[in-house]
């Protein structure tokens, strides 16, 4: 198995495509902080507008680098899902297309072996894409507008929240959320692969992933009760922001932060074992559809 | 001599179409076995299920006189493919596939290996380049080394000429009589060309719309000698068993017709013999040479009625 997997990642190491995602994630990025570097006072004078009377924050000291890395967090990890795709739906379907399939099967590996296999190579491109986001968003950010308390804006039902984290509890909330984002992407590795199965070409699975996605994250945003209650709990959609969820401060009867904690630990853990659950269907469906297949391409 | 491979009544249907109808064959070792049929005649869909790519809807493969279907992966240890093309990794290099595809076989790989290996092959001196710039004779070259590069016993090769230019095609033939001369492996090669099969292969099998027409030593199907000689009887399968029993058993076709491959010259002393047995015959008919018969199947597809003079 790590003879094969070692084999995968040279494949994926080789290919051009692979370090577009690389590339996006580098300009999105650089992008937004040369904005921030530029005019960051304007953006952070329109998120006080609403609390300016209330809260007491010097708006210079706001715009460092956690926040940063927050305000990226916030857009890419939307984003990211398609540039896992890219890489993931090409898994099968990939080797289909070139013709390599048929000689994958015909060598002295089980089909489980290879779906194992793509899905952890999936994977660790999926953890890379983040270390590399980490670096860019994270320390590059550090290194670029220093270190500071962190200012969280958060929309609870119809209000406008603001949490306040000491710089001291900050970096352990974003190795959560990192954490917690490989999860999430895994899940999209997983759809990714799954749909690869199917095509003889890379396109479809990737547009279909893409679909997927936006479809469910659309239903996993409309407010109405009987989806809330029967859909949205079911979506994999509706957990891909819960790293968040590390973010979400609690505090005292007071109103004050508490050091070292997190608002809602259950949830994160149920969103975490959903998001599992998805992963380990997605993966078990593949390896059996694919344990049937006829090689025909 | 042990049996390399025996597929006994092997079948396959996808939807409403059977590819492959009862086939059943056997490859010694050493053989250079040619698998013929025109295309669609069902001999990729045979070779892909000889390899496990295809799942048989029915009947048994045993390779190295193991069942594929409980020993597949230690069987394929034992088996290098070129099926069809020899699609490779076009984004790496000759010598990055080679490693790849005999790391995967299990093989433990030096350098010295895959470039004595590429040196066979005649592309030592263009290892480092990428497969893209590869012309498809050197893809198909390429495709070989990949087939031979874990030192298989047994070789099979689907339509391995295809896409060659005239000399490639020679190159081609001096390769698999290479293998099966001077290294002593058992090739099965498929074509639809009877001109190519008859300058490699031993022995042969001609198979069309899924079934098998006709088996044997190539020498002796192609003998113009020779003919097909198609018996009725009453109980043919009575009569097959009782033909099992005598001299005339080894130019038996076996498929569901009774059909014997044979001089032409023999037919009296053959109806004699199933006189003696009380075979109770209703008609002896004599067929077209192989290579006529042949020659219809692959100019008429689709009209053709098979040794049914």
């Amino acid at each position: 198995m790590l003879n094969l997997l070692r084999i995968e990642l040279f494949k994926i190491s080789r290919r051009p495509r692979t370090y577009i995602a690389f590339a996006a994630i580098a300009a999105i990025v650089f992008i937004f902080q040369f904005a921030f570097k530029a005019d960051g006072q304007s953006y952070m004078n329109l998120l006080l507008q609403s609390v300016k009377d209330t809260f007491e924050f010097e708006r210079v000291r706001a715009i460092n680098g956690y926040f940063m890395c927050y305000i990226i967090l916030n857009t890419l990890l939307i984003q990211v899902p398609i540039l896992v795709a890219l890489i993931a739906a090409d898994s099968i379907s990939g080797e289909a297309n070139m013709g390599t399939l048929r000689l994958l099967i015909s060598k002295p590996i089980s089909r489980t072996q290879l779906i194992l296999v793509k899905f952890a190579a999936a994977t660790i491109f999926t953890i890379l894409l983040l270390l590399w986001m980490a670096i860019t968003s994270l320390i590059f950010s550090m290194l670029i507008f220093g270190v500071d308390d962190m200012l969280i804006f958060r929309s609870k039902g119809d209000e406008s929240q603001i949490l306040l984290i000491t710089k001291d509890d900050v970096i352990w909330r974003y190795l959560a959320a990192f954490a917690y984002a490989t999860v999430a992407l895994t899940v999209i590795a997983a759809l990714s692969l799954f749909l690869s199965i199917f095509a003889e070409n890379s396109i479809g699975p990737i547009i279909a992933t893409v679909c997927i996605v936006i479809v469910c994250t659309i239903i996993s945003n409309i407010n109405v009760p009987v989806i809330d209650k029967n859909v949205k709990p079911f979506l994999f959609t509706s957990y891909l922001v819960g790293w968040k969820g590390f973010f979400y401060i609690a505090t005292n009867s007071e109103g004050i932060p508490i050091k070292g904690s997190v608002e809602n630990w259950p949830a994160i853990r149920k969103s975490l074992l959903i998001l599992l659950l998805h992963i380990g269907v997605l993966v078990a469906a593949s390896v059996i559809i694919f344990k049937k297949k006829d090689i025909l391409s | 001599m042990s049996t390399i491979i025996r597929v006994n009544h092997l079948s396959k249907q996808f939807k409403d179409t059977k590819a492959v109808d009862d086939l059943s064959f056997t490859v010694n070792e050493g053989d250079v076995y040619g698998f013929l049929g025109q295309n669609g005649a069902g001999k990729s869909t045979t070779i892909r299920m000889l390899l496990s790519l295809v799942a048989p809807s029915g009947g048994e493969i045993n390779i190295f006189e193991k069942k594929l279907s409980t020993h597949r992966s230690e069987i394929l240890r034992s088996v290098g493919a070129v099926i069809e093309k020899p699609d490779l990794y076009k984004y790496l290099s000759a010598y990055d596939n080679l490693s790849i595809f005999a790391r995967m076989s299990g093989v433990k790989i030096t350098r010295q290996l895959l470039m004595k290996q590429l040196q066979m092959v005649g592309l030592a001196e263009r290892s480092g380049s990428k497969v893209r710039t590869f012309s498809q004779g050197m893809k198909q070259r390429l495709g070989i080394a990949v087939a031979l590069v874990h030192d298989p016993a047994l070789i099979i090769l689907d339509e391995p000429t295809n896409g060659l230019d005239p000399q490639g095609i020679a190159d081609m033939r001096n390769l698999i009589l290479n293998l099966s001369n001077k290294m002593g492996k058992t090739v099965l090669i498929s074509s639809h060309l009877l001109s190519e099969i008859e300058l490699i292969a031993n022995r042969m099998i001609i198979i069309h719309k899924g079934k098998k027409m006709v088996e044997g030593n190539v020498a002796d199907l192609l003998d113009p000698a020779h003919s097909l000689i198609q018996i009725e009887t009453h109980n043919n399968d009575a009569a097959r068993e009782k033909i099992k029993q005598t001299k005339w058993n080894s130019f038996l076709q076996a498929d569901k017709q009774l059909r014997l491959m044979m001089n032409k010259e023999d037919v009296p002393q053959l109806i004699n013999d199933l006189v003696a047995m009380q075979v109770q015959l209703l008609s002896v008919n004599s067929s077209h040479s192989l290579e006529n018969y042949f020659l219809s199947l692959t100019t008429l597809p689709g009209n053709v009625e098979p040794f049914a003079n």
